[in-house]
């Protein structure tokens, strides 16, 4: 899994960690049950705080991404897992809102707009 | 014993400067960075924690034991690196071996040996020979050699170029990579400290300003910018410490006021902005 720190993002080192592992996890490219670089070589290899990737960790087992299992290291969840469901119906919610404003824009009516999704559907099943 | 360090309500007195009830610990496995600016007692700590200064109150113990009546078993586990080198600058890499292995019983010769080739010191080469940083290194192998739990390190960074600041960084990081070992360092480079510390204790005139969670204490203000005639009266006496110039200005809040500041521009800020507003001629805020 690929994870970096941006120095002028202004967001949190903390969080950067977090949307990197969460969006790992819901990409698929971190699998169920994998688990998660040690925290205190995470630290050595980023050159930030012991302290700061507990609290990356912390949350993402209190958001329930992963469990942590004491002396073994912390793991992903399954994706069935309701909370990352949710998260990723979160997500759907998010970009179709987005494609409901770009329509509106273009005055595209919803039937065209359900239309399209249709298309779009259709090609994503059939690769 | 998950403290490797803890001092409470330490005291020392000069003339013309307190160092008054500074209180901290640092668990084990885990980096602090003690700061604050020239003069604010940060040496002055050190040396007390070493014993090299007499407190005149409070309580320093190390790995649970007392750094005075216990000073021989709390020194073999003890590393230290000052920010000028303690050897004798006529002895060579391996002259300064033989002399610094004899007070330690677990002196593991080949580890020695292994450190000065990682770290590219010549054995043959005399101590004054050395660059600062690689001095700084010697040091660093030494303490390494006899395998020290808690590493001190008095402004190990300065004077250093980037390269050499960066592999300390990279050097102490691995130190506490097994959880089993701590560091305390002093500096006013704070950049440094940025990332690597898990812990600040931030020292002020002799008072303790701020100690805990590195990520706290940062989130615990913000940088405020905006028109000089955006700052109306309620505002700036929110103002931790300020700085106005002609065509505006900039300022240290806390985060719990940051409702009051949001229409204007509101920053994270870092650790070198905390110090430099709270230490502003005139304004110690407490």
């Amino acid at each position: 899994m690929k994870l970096i720190i941006s120095n002028v993002s202004g967001i949190p080192i903390y969080e950067q960690i977090k949307q990197q592992v969460k969006s790992a996890i819901l990409s698929g490219e971190l699998q169920e049950e994998e688990a998660l670089p040690s925290l205190r070589t995470l630290a050595k290899d980023l050159k930030i705080s012991v302290l700061t990737v507990t609290r990356a960790y912390t949350e993402l087992e209190q958001e329930g991404f992963v469990k942590n299992v004491q002396g073994r290291g912390c793991f992903v969840m399954g994706r069935g897992s309701e909370l990352i469901r949710e998260q990723l119906i979160c997500k759907v919610e998010s970009n179709l809102s987005e494609a409901i404003n770009a329509a509106q824009i273009a005055d595209l009516s919803l039937q065209e707009l359900h239309h399209l999704l249709d298309i779009l559907w259709e090609e994503k099943k059939n690769g | 014993m998950d403290n490797f360090l803890e001092v409470s309500n330490l005291s020392k007195a000069f003339p013309g400067f307190q160092l008054q009830n500074i209180s901290f610990y640092l668990p084990k496995g885990y980096i602090m960075g003690l700061i604050g600016p020239n003069g604010s007692g940060k040496t002055t700590t050190i040396k007390l924690i070493l014993n090299m200064l007499k407190r005149d109150g409070g309580e320093i113990k190390i790995m649970g034991l007392d750094n005075i009546s216990d000073e021989k078993t709390v020194k073999a586990s003890l590393g230290v690196v000052f920010d000028s080198n303690y050897l004798c600058e006529e002895w060579t890499v391996t002259q300064a071996e033989a002399a610094v292995s004899v007070f330690y019983k677990n002196w593991d010769k080949k580890k020695f040996s292994e450190l000065i080739r990682r770290f590219h010191i010549a054995p043959e080469k005399k101590v004054k020979e050395l660059s600062k940083g690689m001095q700084m290194k010697l040091m660093v192998a030494c303490a390494f050699s006899y395998d020290a739990k808690l590493l001190i390190l008095d402004e190990p960074t300065s004077g250093l170029d980037p390269v050499s600041r960066d592999e300390l960084l990279k050097i102490l990081s691995e130190y506490i990579e097994d959880g089993e070992h701590s560091v305390l360092f002093s500096t006013h480079i704070t950049a440094d400290l940025e990332r690597a510390a898990d812990y600040i204790t931030y020292i002020s005139y002799g008072k303790l300003f701020f100690t805990g969670n590195k990520d706290e204490f940062v989130d615990m203000f913000r940088i405020v910018k905006g028109g000089r005639n955006e700052l109306t009266l309620d505002l700036s006496e929110k103002l931790i410490g300020i700085r106005e110039f002609s065509t505006g200005f900039e300022a240290l809040i806390k985060s719990e006021d940051i409702k009051m500041f949001s229409h204007l521009d509101v920053e994270p800020t870092t650790i070198d902005d905390i110090v430099v507003f709270t230490n502003q001629e005139g304004d110690h805020y407490e």
